[in-house]
């Protein structure tokens, strides 16, 4: 990545700030939380499977864990601040569980896929099989298909009846989502980050190098996880209720898709891409004339088809072309050199 | 005494009722370059995956300056301070020149070591004018040749390249020559090779697989001459 975290950090900052003022302008703020949300989650993905190569099919089960996690534990503790906390530890330790399990297992590519879209399968029937009075986590109920409703929401840290709602709740939210993603900046600059892109580029050569990519991949999986852990407390705390559905294939497959129409590969893309499906999603479901899966499954259809690489590397590439420096390719030099070669003969 | 870097017992790799390595003996000493010829299915390529990890040998051990990595993962032998080259291109091919070499540094030094003595191999290896272009879109000669630089980058010990001439033009082997002999300087060298024109230039010792055996181990002179290698070659009847 050409610049450095500190301009990262500065650019960051001024479009989260930026965003937060004209935004609100535009979209009300309650609808505007739930794509950042949705954002956060999409960055999840974009992580492990942009910059890691792991095509996750389970994203969503993360998501749901978070969510879910972070509704169980605010019934028992009554506060936010430790369920926040859980809801990214629970899904982190868990991907990392499975990830160790699939990664030294040596699995890859659509194997990894069916495990992950298993998974979440498995979770998504669970859950919904839990009606029954015995499924008790301490003072919470699972409730199956119904959910669980009525937690404790986010609240000032320390002080229980202090609670973050509406435009406050706002503003939390999209101020996390720039830590995040200042945070996965970090990390992709980080050694650990670029050696994660060598391994997305060339398994058998990183291992050849003498990296451990079944360790590595592990870690890296179980990051993307924590931060949809994340987006699913988020979003508990924004619907006030859980239910099964957040652990659905439509989810998962959802998320997918954002990244591929935002622009794998890129931080940016699969945030915009998730935002920008979501709210053309939102827009759709206020009217009756087609159906919304079918439109986000055109635009799916037309971008893999148009514009492979997504919205982000597409606009980025044009900017280039239209705008930007061009750097000292290899022809220029040649070029330099040979001057130089003349003027010095 | 020169110190042995490599040894193996006993090699045998079976895949199935095929006998793709069959009871090998194989001794290297340090700063010692060898090459490894025969003709196609000779077991050259099975023997270089045993000793790299990329396989696990059926019986037989392996011994890496006396310690045993029979069983080990390509990685933890790489880690030892194995130079690895396998016989297709393996390579970052959308990250940059730089980027490729310096992944490689890193694992043995802290970033900012691994910054300089990334642009010490760029020099050493005339990369200069490319290391900001992409690997995917280099020659094969100019990737081959940051291959090398992975490699190299690691300061190793010991340096196994399988078929490193390949499909590569007369001046990419004289530069690759130079290289190989670089870094024999401080490693030892083995090398899997077809190109008898490359062997020539480059070959002391030179050992010959044929099915799955090692048929003989000498001087590449007496090699060459040898009327069974010969016949081996050519795929008539020992």
């Amino acid at each position: 990545m050409p610049g450095s975290l500190s301009k990262d950090a500065i650019t960051i900052i001024l479009v989260t700030a930026i965003l937060i003022w004209v935004m609100p302008l535009m979209i009300g703020t309650y609808t505007l939380t739930v794509l950042i949300v949705y954002g956060m989650l999409g960055l999840s993905l974009g992580l492990i499977w942009g910059f890691g190569g792991i095509l996750c099919f389970g994203q969503a089960a993360f998501f749901g864990l978070g969510a879910y996690t972070y509704a169980v534990a605010a019934i028992n503790i009554g506060e936010s601040t430790v369920p926040m906390i859980l809801a990214v530890i629970v899904p982190a330790a868990f991907a990392a569980l499975l990830g160790a399990m699939m990664f030294y297992g040596r699995l890859n590519d659509v194997y990894l896929g069916v495990i992950t879209l298993v998974v979440t399968l498995i979770l998504f029937k669970f859950i919904n099989s839990t009606a029954g009075p015995q499924y008790l986590i301490g003072n919470a109920r699972l409730g199956g298909f119904n959910g669980i409703p009525g937690f404790q929401t986010l609240n000032v840290p320390g002080r229980p009846d202090d609670y973050i709602w509406g435009d406050s709740y706002f503003y939390v939210c999209a101020v996390l989502l720039g830590l995040v993603f200042f945070l996965v900046s970090a990390l992709l600059r980080s050694s650990f980050g670029r050696i994660a892109v060598g391994i997305r580029e060339n398994e058998t050569r990183m291992s050849l190098l003498g990296y451990d990519v079944r360790a590595r991949k592990t870690v890296l999986f179980a990051a993307g996880a924590a931060i949809a852990g994340l987006a699913g407390a988020l979003f508990a705390n924004w619907a006030e209720i859980v239910t099964p559905s957040l652990f659905s294939l439509g989810q998962s497959a959802e998320i997918i898709i954002w990244c591929i129409v935002g622009g794998l590969g890129t931080r940016l893309g699969p945030v915009l891409g998730a935002a920008g499906l979501a709210y053309l999603k939102f827009l759709l479901g206020q009217q009756s004339l087609v159906d919304n899966t079918l439109i986000t499954g055109l635009i799916l259809v037309l971008f893999v088809l148009f514009l492979p690489k997504g919205v982000v590397p597409a606009l980025a590439g044009l900017w280039k072309v239209s705008f930007g420096r061009r750097p000292l390719g290899r022809i220029h030099q040649q070029r330099r050199m040979r001057n130089r070669g003349r003027v010095n003969g | 005494m020169v110190e042995t870097v490599l040894e193996t017992h006993g090699l045998t790799m079976r895949f199935g009722g095929v006998v793709a390595s069959d009871n090998v003996d194989f001794k290297l000493r340090a700063r010692e370059l060898r090459c490894l010829i025969g003709p196609n299915g000779a077991g050259k390529s099975t023997f270089f995956k045993c000793v790299t990890g990329l396989q696990t040998p059926t019986e037989g051990e392996v011994y890496m300056r006396g310690v045993e990595t029979t069983h080990w993962m390509p990685h933890q032998i790489a880690s030892l301070g194995v130079g690895i080259k396998t016989q297709t291109p393996n390579v970052m091919d959308s990250l940059s020149v730089f980027e490729n070499i310096w992944l490689a540094a890193r694992r043995f030094h802290d970033p900012k070591d691994a910054n300089r003595k990334t642009q010490e191999i760029i020099e050493r290896l005339a990369l200069g004018s490319i290391a900001r272009d992409d690997l995917g879109r280099l020659a094969h000669g100019e990737r081959q040749r940051v291959e090398l630089g992975l490699v190299a980058v690691g300061d190793p010990w010991l340096v196994l390249l399988d078929e490193p001439a390949a499909g590569m033009s007369a001046e990419d082997v004289e530069r690759m020559t130079e290289i190989i002999h670089e870094l024999n300087k401080t490693a030892a060298i083995i090398i899997v090779e077809h190109d008898m024109q490359f062997i020539r230039s480059i070959a002391q010792v030179v050992t010959v697989f044929h099915q799955g055996k090692v048929l003989m181990e000498d001087h590449v002179d007496r090699v060459m001459s040898d009327p069974t290698v010969r016949n081996v070659y050519l795929g008539k009847k020992v």
